[in-house]
Parts: C-alpha cells; structure tokens; sequence
C-alpha cells in the first residue's frame, strides 16, 4: 500500500468514530444543516480586560477607577477609536475596524459564566465544557457539537491548533491537531518504510491508540497536502505548546487558507495565552495593548485568508473571565467576573452591541467590584452558533445541557 | 552499562517475559512475581530495564520499595553529581540576580561598547545606539539563560534516566508540576534550576510542610504568582504620601493567595471563599524579594569602583560581574531567596476559613502555612493527586480516603502516604496495570532507560518535550502538567512520538546514542506484554526498524 492508499484507507476509517448513537442525529439534522457552515473559536486564555477593549469613554467613573491604565477618549491623541459615543474600541484593534463598519463585527456586553468562579481554571473548564459548576463533564461542548453535524469523511473536520487538545474539543469525535512547529521538514513517517511498518503494526487494531494513530496519519497527510504550495515558512516556531498572541499572525492566515482551501474543515479551535495582566497592563500602549494588535491583526488576516469561505464562516471570540473594574496597585487588573464576547461573520448582524450594560456604579457591580454577568455565555453560542450551524432545538440541548437559550438579549444578533 | 553485563544478565533465564512473553500461558487470579516487579517498577520508576528487574528479583520487593522510600543509601554516580554541581542549581537566587540580572547584564553591554567603540560610527544617533544596546542586552541575556536552561535541563533528565534512586526523580517530576513555575516568566528564566535543588528536591519524600514552607519561601514562586508586589494598602497610602516613585508597584495582590489555597493545598473544593483567599493574601503581604530596584544602584557603584581599580577589569563579562558584588549584600532567606518586608505588611488582624490569625508579621505565615498543611482537604487533594498519578486517572474514592487518613495521622508524611499506596489493594488490582498512557516526559525517559543512553547533549531531548507541547520548565499555567490519557493522547502527539524513537533509534540525534539497540534486549522495558500482532509486525519488519517499533508501539505508550 503507497502512502496515498493508506491515507484514503485511514481516512475512511475514521468515518466510524462517531458516538454510536450519534448518528441517528446526525442524519436527522442533516436537511436543516446550513451547507458548508463553519466555526472558529478563538479562546483569550488569561481572562482578557473587556473595559480595555472596549473602554467606556464617556463614563467619567471608568476614568477615576483607572487612573493609570485607562484608554483616553476617542478626541485625544493614541485614544479609543469611535464606536457608539459611549464605547470606544481600543486603539490597538484598528485591524478589525472595518469588520465593524461593514457591520460584520458585534459584542455581547457583560457575557459570561454564571459560575462566579475566579480561578482561571475552573472558569475556563466550565466554559470549554459547557456545563458551569459541574466537574463530572468530560466532554467539551465543541466536541459535542461535532457530534451534531453531518459527517464527512474528513480527518480534518476539526482542527485545534496547538500541541494538546483541549478540554473544549476533548470527546468521542476525532480531531485534528496541529501543532505549531517550526518549519516542517521531512519527518521518518514521510518515507514509505516507515509508514508502512508502522501502519502494519497500528492498523486494524480496535483500541484507542489504534484509531489516534489512523487519524494522525491522516490528518498529517491533509496538512501535507493543503500546506504542499502555500509558504510554510510563515509557520514560525511557536515557543511550546501553548502559543503566545505574538505568533498568531502567521496563524490567522495559515488557518483561514487552510479552511478555504477544505472546505470540509467544520469547526477549528485556537488559544491563544498571556492575557493574565495583573502586572503593568499599559494603557493604549504597553503589554495588553500588543497582544491585542497581534490578535486584531490575526482575526483581520483569518477573515482575509478566508476568503470567500467568510461568507459562512463564523468567528467567536472568548475567555474565561473578566477583569477588576477598578486597577490594582501595580497598574494592573485582578480576576474579575463579566466581559465581552466576540463576534464576526457574514452572517452576523454587527456593527453593534448587544447585552445589557451594567454600567460602573458601585451598587451594580458584582460583589462591589467585577463587571456582572447578565447575558449566559451558552445563550451567545447555543442561539447565535447554533443557528448558524443549524442545529435543531433538541441537538442544542446536546451541546448545552441542561440549559435552555433565552435570547432576550441578543435578539437580532444573527441575521 | 557494559555489553558484556548484559548477556551475563540475560542468560539469567529466570526473566521470562518480554518479547516472546505472549506464548507463555496467561495467568490467572494471582500475578507471579515477575508480573509484580514489572507492574512495581513501571509505576514507581521512570522504566524497567532488565538491571532493574534483577536486583528486584535479588533483594525482593518489600526491600525494594524502602529503598526507593528511603534512598540515601542508594549510590548516585560521580557524574551525576558533578552536573547537580552546576551554578544554575547551586547558587542562590540572590547570585543568579547579580550575575545575570539586569544590571549585570546593562554592565557587560557598556563594557563591550568600552572596549570595542562598536558605537563610534552611530555616534550622535541616539536612538541607534539605543536600539544597538537593547541588541546587545538581549544577546547577552540570551546566552546567560541558555546556559542556566541547559544546565538545569540536563541534571534534571540525567538523573531521571540513570540515577538509582528512581522514586525521588519520580517525586521530582510530581511536586515540580504541583509546585509549577514556569521559566518563561521574565526572572524565573535564571531561577528554574535554583528552585527545582532548592524548593522541590530537598523535600519529594520528606513532609508536606517542609514542601510547602521551601515553595513559599523562594524567590522563584513569590516571582512567578506576583506576590513580591503583593503589599499592605496602607503601605500604599504611606508611600503616596511620601511621594515615593515606587508607588506604581504597592497594593494587595491576591494571585498566590488563591493558588496556594486552589492547587497548592486545599484543591478548589476545598471549602474556601473569595473572602479567605482575600485575607489570605493579606497575610502574604510584604512576602518577596529583597528590593532589587535599590540594589542596582549599590551594585553598579561597585562595579564602577573595581574597574577604576583595576582597568583590565572592563573588558569582563556578565559571567564576572558576580565576583565585583556578594550576595550577602542583600537581607533575607539566603538560600530561597525570599524577604519579609515588614514594612509592607498588614499588621491587621485575619480571619481564615474561621480561624483569627492574629497581626504578627512574619509569624502569621508560618501560621498558615500550617493551617492549610494539616487541613483534611489538604489531604484529601494531595492524596486524589498521587493516587491519580500511581494508581489510575481517575482514582477510586476509597483508596483517596485512606491514603487522606494517613496523611493526617503522619502529619503530612510523604514517605508514609506513598508507602501506603504502594501497599494498597488498588494499587496492585490488576486493572489498573499497564492501563496508565504515559505523558510525553515519561515516554522520552523511558525510552532513553530502556536503551541505556547517555545523555551528552540534552538539546534533542528538550526539542522532542517541545513538539510533544509539554516544554520542560516551561509549563504557563501554575496548575503544572496534567499526567492522564485524555491530556497527551491524541493523533498528533503519537504520530510526533513514532517520528521521535525513529530518529532516535537511527541514531541521528547528537549527543543522545542509544547504548542498546538489540529488540531482545529493549523488549525488557515493555512495560507489558507484547500482543501478538505488536510482535508479529516487529517480526516481519525490516531489521533496522524493529528498534523503532519496540520503542513505538503500543504497549510502550502505556504503563
């Protein structure tokens, strides 16, 4: 068997992976499935500062709550871009502007997890699997809304970018990992021998690392095909697994040629880490302010690369928590509770916020200190990616259970 | 180990598993000995190797597992006590700052610009010259903390692979991930290996406590969760008014209050609230390190006064600053590196989960470090965490609650719990074994024990932890490296494992030679029985890739 044989053979093989009983969904849902629908979910690890990405400029409380790491209003020099008046955008994000005037660009105010938990793993372990306050989880909601779509018999209809999966897409579908190495060259399993005595020795088994090592070989023979042409040099070395926001520049585009060029890429997860800015956080300039313009500039390049695959895409963009409102005494912020939600995409109905403001009065602060939370994290995603993916109110249920959407506050958000 | 060790080893025949072990008959209810000391040695060792299963077979595994528990009898070679030698471990945190801190580093820029008149054609461009120094600073940055890294790195994978007493390196493995700091994190960069010889290893099989008290002492851990900034806030308003500069880093700062109790101690069901580990952090006020931003100063003035002494002196390096400066300047722990700055603390009084703590100082932490040592959560959290990573990944609540009873009988005795799980019923149930998938840091020291490699050059070995997402040192998050299947199986990571032991088995991978090559030989270290078709394919395979195929297959993942 040429590697190309094995490929096809392992490809197919991996069709059978779904969940038994899984399928029956899968079929059923399929005449309502949006053909070609993706997802990109894009996690902040760190728990990003929400006031400093969206600073409210004209509440004079933000200003004399933050004296040293407020972004200055839209008339000043370096100040937040224009948004509505009351909400500026900070100055670092000026890639995806134009998102925002095309109206393909909106945040959900005071979003998040209704656990008030304020340990970033707990909260990101609630948020990745779907299910806050419950441990005995162990699947993540990405993972279980794979479950939900029609399969394909691609080893690539998932992708997570980084080392390890993660809890998020952790679950009985298979997914593609692909971890950010420096420039790629011919590994032992590119040559036929080894393969080959590896697959004799892998292949057929009924275990798990049986079917891992099917889907590693396939999935490595889809990159080595999709990335064959493009420039892999842009691929710079990521220091570990865990990829700091400075490299996700040649990411945005890798990922998004990648999804245009197989289009049975259905959801693709990225983390991107460093958020954690207890420390000197900066204002328009300083440690928040580049690691927002390196993720502005990769959503830009992502949307870019996209293509005319943009058309029904759908990006998120999450993290686990929000920020003290008030800046701590070394010019940073602590664990806090509320904060945005991004999203982009053709199909969204952007150029403004949805969700309730709170506003920064003392009284309607959580626990007299953190942005509250008022719009559920899984209303934004089970209305908002469930439509667009077009899942039934039954499979939402799968992805999210034990929760029922209550859109109120995102109505519209999903044209 | 020498060839002719091991055919006199393997012609002791009594060793009959191995490559050819799934032709013998299966056994049932109770395992024979060798099954014993295979399981034993897979799980309290970083790999069997057929020495190993000797001396067990020898000495027997009740006397086996004291020794590992108590190995100070336990020869390690010259060699490897050489490489602990290294100054990355050895020196305190105080040294390693003035040698490779900032200012040394500011010092040797402007010695080579001195020296060389690298600047003179940019004269007058001062953002040139700015930007010509900054190059300089991080180059020479750069070299100081490879050296500190690889240093640190190579001891530590050294002893894994070849040191006797194979249970503390397996303790050093675990309480570096439960205590994890990362040397990504700006001064932790030189401090790692301080840290690791100083905080963790003393202590892998001594009291919980004494863990506990050398982690919260060191500068390494008070830099990496930020409490060297976490101060009283009146100590703010009084620098305020004084119109200190200092001013922008003074406030309370809450981030290794919450770890200590979340991962550190209590685990986050622990029973705590917001508001303890608020008061927590209140305790841990004025914890740090010596002001080094004063120091500099003092520092420099110093240096200046030893080159006007002696000009020859300026074309020294980073590597000699520390010889102009002693780290006997700086107050403190002298070892740990930490600093009680009493007037950052909240002398205020402090209630934790119920218990007033009275405004003392330095004393409260003392105080609770042992109330959360000794609190039944605790022991609860520490004894799931052991049993997860020797037992099975998700340990049987009975055997957790046990090994929590003996936890707080033996005042946190680490020797004690692990002795007790390696006596208990679940440890040995036979579903549990060879049912563990090991973490891309066990699979690389295992195959390095199973072919008797000499590490010369840890480079290979830190690349592979890289690809495998599991960079050594480097982990980000403070919750350390998880040890479970569901966290390192996956595709890419095995596909990365298969690429790792095929290169490595051809030998192309500098300074990391395997010592054994032979398939009978290697078949050793499977940690269990070959299946027949495992077996079968190695069999028909080409000779030059049975290496790899033993060292890749799917029994080798597991242990």
């Amino acid at each position: 068997m040429n590697r190309r044989e094995f490929l096809k053979s392992a490809a197919l093989a991996s069709c059978s992976l779904m969940a038994p009983g899984m399928e029956a969904w899968a079929l059923e849902s399929k005449s309502a499935m949006k053909s070609g629908s993706k997802l990109v979910v894009v996690f902040l690890r760190g728990a990003i500062d929400g006031l400093s990405v969206l600073p409210p400029i004209a509440d004079s409380r933000y200003y004399s709550l933050r004296p040293r790491i407020a972004i200055p209003g839209s008339q000043s020099e370096n100040g937040a871009l224009y948004l509505d008046g009351h909400f500026g955008m900070h100055p670092a994000l000026a890639p995806i502007m134009p998102l925002w005037k095309s109206k393909k660009l909106a945040f959900v105010l005071n979003a998040g997890s209704p656990n008030p938990t304020r340990s970033h793993f707990d909260a990101q372990d609630y948020m990745e699997s779907g299910v806050p306050g419950s441990k005995s989880v162990s699947t993540g909601w990405l993972n279980r809304l794979l479950s939900q779509l029609p399969t394909n018999d691609s080893p690539v209809r998932a992708i997570n970018i980084g080392a390890t999966t993660p809890r998020i897409l952790s679950g009985p579908v298979a997914v593609a990992t692909y971890a950010p190495t420096a420039k790629r060259r011919m590994a032992p399993l590119d040559q036929p021998q080894v393969s080959a005595a590896f697959s004799d020795m892998y292949s057929g088994r009924n275990d798990i690392l049986g079917k891992t090592f099917e889907q590693g070989m396939a999935a490595r023979g889809e990159f080595n095909q999709a990335f064959e042409n493009s420039a892999m040099q842009e691929m710079v070395a990521a220091d570990g697994g865990a990829l700091p926001a400075n490299k996700f520049n040649g990411f945005g585009r890798q990922l998004g040629r990648l999804m245009k060029e197989e289009p049975k890429v259905q959801v693709a997860f990225l983390a991107l880490g460093g958020f954690d800015t207890h420390v000197n956080q900066g204002a328009s300039q300083g440690q928040l302010s580049n690691q927002l313009s390196t993720v502005a500039k990769g959503l830009s390049e992502l949307t870019a690369a996209l293509d005319t695959a943009f058309n029904n895409t759908m990006i998120v963009v999450v993290s686990e928590f929000g920020r003290t409102v008030k800046e701590n005494g070394n010019g940073g912020t602590d664990h806090g509770h509320g904060n945005l939600i991004w999203l982009m995409g053709n199909r969204v109905n952007g150029g403004k916020l949805y969700g309730n403001w709170s506003g920064l009065d003392q009284n309607s602060l959580f626990e007299g200190r953190d942005l509250p939370v008022m719009t559920d994290f899984r209303n934004v995603l089970a209305s908002g990616i469930g439509n667009h993916m077009g899942l039934a109110a039954k499979q939402k249920e799968i992805v999210f259970p034990g929760y029922q959407p209550n859109d109120k506050t995102v109505t519209g958000i999903f044209a | 180990m020498q060839k002719k060790v091991i055919s006199a080893l393997l012609a002791i025949s009594f060793l009959t598993f191995g490559f050819e072990a799934n032709a013998l008959p299966q056994k049932s209810e109770t395992q024979s000995d060798s099954e014993k000391i295979q399981h034993l040695l897979n799980r309290i060792t970083f790999g069997k190797t057929y020495s190993d299963i000797g001396l067990v077979s020898k000495m027997g595994i009740e006397n086996y597992i004291k020794s590992q528990l108590h190995p100070q009898d336990l020869v390690v070679s010259e060699d490897l006590i050489e490489l602990s030698k290294a100054e990355a471990l050895q020196a305190s945190p105080s040294q390693l700052f003035i040698k490779y801190g900032r200012p040394a580093i500011k010092a040797a820029v402007q010695n080579q610009n001195q020296n060389q008149n690298q600047n003179q054609s940019l004269k007058g461009n001062k953002a040139k010259v700015t930007e010509q120094n900054k190059k300089q600073f991080n180059k020479i940055a750069r070299e100081a903390n490879q050296v500190i890294y690889g240093d640190t790195a190579l001891n530590r994978i050294a002893r894994a692979v070849e040191s006797p007493r194979q249970l503390e390196e397996v303790m050093t493995d675990f309480w570096f991930n439960h205590f994890n700091v990362s040397s990504d994190k700006g001064l932790d960069k030189i401090w790692i290996g301080a840290y690791e010889e100083k905080a963790i290893r003393p202590y892998v099989l001594g009291r919980f406590r004494d863990l506990l008290g050398a982690t919260a002492h060191h500068a390494a851990m008070l830099f990496y969760l930020d409490n060297w900034q976490n101060s009283a806030p009146q100590a703010v308003e009084q620098n305020i008014q004084a119109n200190n500069k200092k001013k922008n880093n003074k406030g309370i700062n809450e981030n290794y209050a919450r770890e200590l109790m979340e991962l550190h101690t209590l685990g986050v069901d622990g029973g705590y609230t917001q508001k303890d580990v608020t008061e927590l952090a209140r305790v841990l006020t004025g914890l740090g390190t010596p002001n080094r931003g004063s120091m500099m100063g003092k520092l420099n003035r110093q240096m200046k006064n030893a080159v006007d002494r002696n000009p020859s002196m300026k074309n020294r390096f980073v590597r000699n600053y520390g010889q102009f400066v002693s780290a006997d300047m700086l107050p403190g722990d002298s070892m740990l590196g930490s600093y009680f700055d009493e007037r950052r603390h909240d002398f205020g009084n402090k209630v934790i989960m119920k218990v007033t703590i009275k405004g003392e100082g330095e004393k409260e932490i003392e105080q609770v470090l042992d109330l959360l040592a000794k609190h039944p959560s605790t022991a609860k959290h520490i004894s799931y965490k052991l049993a997860q990573y020797f037992v099975c990944d998700k340990p049987p609540q009975s055997l957790v609650e046990n090994l929590s009873q003996i936890y707080l009988k033996s005042d946190g005795n680490i020797a004690t719990v692990l002795d007790a799980l390696f006596h208990s019923n679940e440890f040995w149930d036979v579903k549990n074994q060879n049912a563990k998938f090991k973490s891309p840091y066990r699979f690389l020291i295992s195959t390095l024990r199973a072919t008797d490699t000499r590490v010369e050059d840890v480079q290979p070995a830190v690349n592979y932890l890289r690809q495998a997402g599991m960079p050594l040192y480097k982990c980000l998050t403070p919750d350390g490296y998880k040890n479970t299947q569901e966290a390192w199986l996956n595709p890419d990571n095995l596909v990365n494992r298969l690429n790792f032991v095929t290169a490595f088995s051809s030998g192309r991978l500098k300074g990391m030679q395997p010592q054994i090559k032979e398939p009978e030989l290697i078949a050793y270290s499977i940690p269990g029985k070959l299946s027949e078709k495992t077996s079968n394919a190695i069999k028909k395979a080409p000779p030059a890739m049975q290496m790899p195929l033993l060292l890749g297959s799917p029994e080798f993942m597991k242990y």
